[in-house]
């Protein structure tokens, strides 16, 4: 793909090695634009959450090019929002909302907020929480303590919290699992007019693509050590995961426009046993 | 619990005048000094402690407290001393034990029980060897406030500012990794490194504890209050100055309670303290109750 701006654009060509039977995954060359949406898929196991370690700088890769927003992983991680896999907070956590937005903002500095010191700054700091708690949507919650905020509510208020510094990357680790059908649609959608509005690259990586399918711009499709990348109708085809998984698949689309496959195979026990297979949703 | 010669002085519902008596004694006055320090670092620890769920840390290092004490006795030397040495001692074993996970595992727990065992044994020992003692383990186990020396008040002074300037600076930070571990670490936050300093500072902190409510009591300071406080309020910064307010409030009641009555300290601060928890339950669940009430009845209203 071509791009606009160096610095805008993150590409992983890259090897990963895990284990000493050989390569995680390898062939992965993906490349995500400014303000794309890109799906992370493959069966559990595959190394999904390890290519967000990579583009973080937390996990080195064998072989191959990796840079991220122009430098190398980890160099710009001031702006990359990361949302790790899902975490979620029990109802005994006496914290609000806001409070785990702001820590996003300068959780990470020295010293305590003083009262009195740096006003403007301070207003400053407040005004941004709000305002990406307004982007999400969670005016309503984000005061009550964040143990007693559902599912959705929690998953709204950590996108916002991975925003809250601007960020020109948003690395979420399955946002959208453990949230009922119509959350996560809401959620998707979320993701998508950030994308579009914001001008976010946003890579996330997912259980189930329907979902997100329409507002995605390209998948990442890993499995069996290999990986195929491109847009949704090039990578989710029966032929890509035939080649993929090295076995007969079928992608069906159903009437209201879902994707499901159909016969992916039983992972070899070595690989993962979390594995499961049969007629699941498309990259289940 | 005072000194026979005090009299019988009778507490007359005039602050003033009651507080002119009681700091008419040296050892009031270091007392409610060392309550003042003890609240105002506990305050700020436990709030950390029930946020970051750590009471059962808290626990062991009380409990490691008594052999620390009664060993300081038994050579002589100041129990504040002793509390401080052992705690931080136990505190730094605990930080270098590698870590699975955070649940920790049954193992973890069976051997804190072990040693929480051995450590109230080994005390118990050392309070048996020491013959001169007139009132046994009691004091150190459950507070006194009688005999805390003004070269005390300055050790905890001294130890407590430390505690406290170094959780102004790494505040921040701690509040993002006790609250958020996985993105905080990914913003370049040392997780355990933090983990492992703030376990050394509640040693202090339990260390300076145990001096007014014993140390099988030093809940009634470190727990009670921050969890009263966060009943209250899901506010950081108003959290931490009701915790310590809360445990200065009992701190200091149970000091004038213990003065003019003939009851023991450690339970006049853990029955205030106590008493404080139940009304703020009492409190939050009311509002809560109130609130979904408003919610359904703006439903009904909408609808």
């Amino acid at each position: 793909m071509k791009c606009p701006a160096r610095n805008q654009c993150s590409r992983c060509a890259a090897q990963l090695f895990a284990w000493p039977d050989g390569p995680l995954w390898s062939g992965l060359d993906l490349t995500v634009g400014p303000g794309e949406f890109t799906a992370v898929l493959g069966p559990n196991g595959a190394g999904k959450s390890t290519l967000i370690k990579v583009l973080l700088g937390m996990q080195p890769t064998a072989e191959g090019e990796v840079t991220v927003l122009g430098a190398a992983p980890g160099q710009r991680n001031t702006a990359i929002g990361y949302l790790p896999q899902r975490r979620s907070f029990d109802a005994g956590v006496r914290i609000r909302g806001t409070d785990i937005v702001r820590l996003g903002l300068d959780g990470d500095r020295w010293g305590i907020p003083l009262p009195g010191l740096g006003r403007s700054r301070a207003r400053e700091a407040r005004d941004r929480v709000e305002a990406v708690i307004k982007l999400v949507g969670a005016e309503a919650y984000a005061h009550r303590p964040i143990g007693q905020c559902s599912g959705g509510e929690q998953q709204r208020l950590l996108i916002a919290q991975a925003l809250v510094r601007g960020p020109r990357l948003l690395l979420l680790d399955e946002p959208l699992d453990s949230l009922d059908l119509p959350n996560q649609s809401a959620v998707a959608s979320l993701l998508g007019r950030i994308c579009a509005e914001e001008g976010v690259s946003v890579v996330i990586v997912a259980h189930d693509v329907n979902p997100i399918l329409h507002h995605l711009d390209r998948v990442v499709y890993i499995a069996e050590g290999g990986a195929a990348a491109g847009t949704p109708a090039e990578v989710i085809t029966s032929e890509t995961l035939t080649r993929l998984y090295r076995t007969r698949v079928e992608v069906l689309r159903t009437g209201d426009g879902r994707l499901v496959v159909v016969g992916q195979p039983e992972a070899p026990a070595a690989h993962t046993d979390r594995h499961s297979a049969g007629v699941r949703d498309a990259a289940g | 619990m005072r000194p026979a010669e005090a009299g019988a002085p009778v507490f007359s519902w005039n602050l003033v005048a009651d507080f002119q008596d009681m700091w008419s004694y040296l050892y009031m006055v270091n007392a409610f000094r060392a309550g003042l320090i003890v609240a105002l670092v506990c305050g700020v620890v436990g709030w950390f402690v029930v946020l970051r769920r750590q009471t059962f840390a808290a626990h062991t290092l009380s409990v490691v407290a008594f052999p620390g004490a009664s060993m300081a006795v038994l050579l002589g030397a100041s129990t504040t001393l002793g509390y401080l040495g052992f705690c931080v001692a136990a505190a730094l074993v605990i930080a270098a034990l590698p870590r699975r996970d955070r649940e920790g595992g049954a193992e973890e727990s069976a051997l804190t029980g072990t040693v929480q065992a051995f450590a109230l044994a080994c005390g118990y020992l050392f309070m048996s060897l020491y013959k001169g003692l007139l009132e046994g383990p009691t004091a150190i186990l459950f507070g006194d406030f009688l005999g805390i020396t003004t070269g005390q008040v300055a050790i905890l002074g001294a130890v407590g500012a430390g505690v406290l300037v170094i959780l102004a600076v790494i505040g921040r930070r701690l509040l993002f990794a006790s609250v958020d571990p996985d993105v905080a670490a990914g913003r370049g936050v040392r997780v355990p490194a933090l983990g492992r300093l703030f376990l050394v500072l509640l040693g202090v902190a339990t260390a300076e504890a145990s001096q007014i409510t014993g140390t099988l009591l030093v809940f009634a300071l470190m727990v009670i209050p921050a969890a009263t406080a966060q009943q209250l309020t899901a506010r950081p910064s108003l959290g931490l100055v009701l915790s310590v307010a809360l445990g200065f409030v009992s701190c200091w009641a149970g000091l004038t309670a213990a003065y003019y009555e003939p009851y023991p300290l450690g339970f006049f601060v853990t029955g205030i303290a106590f008493a404080g928890l139940v009304l703020a339950h009492v409190v939050r669940i009311s509002r809560d109750a109130i609130g979904r009430a408003r919610t359904l009845q703006a439903v009904r209203g909408a609808a």
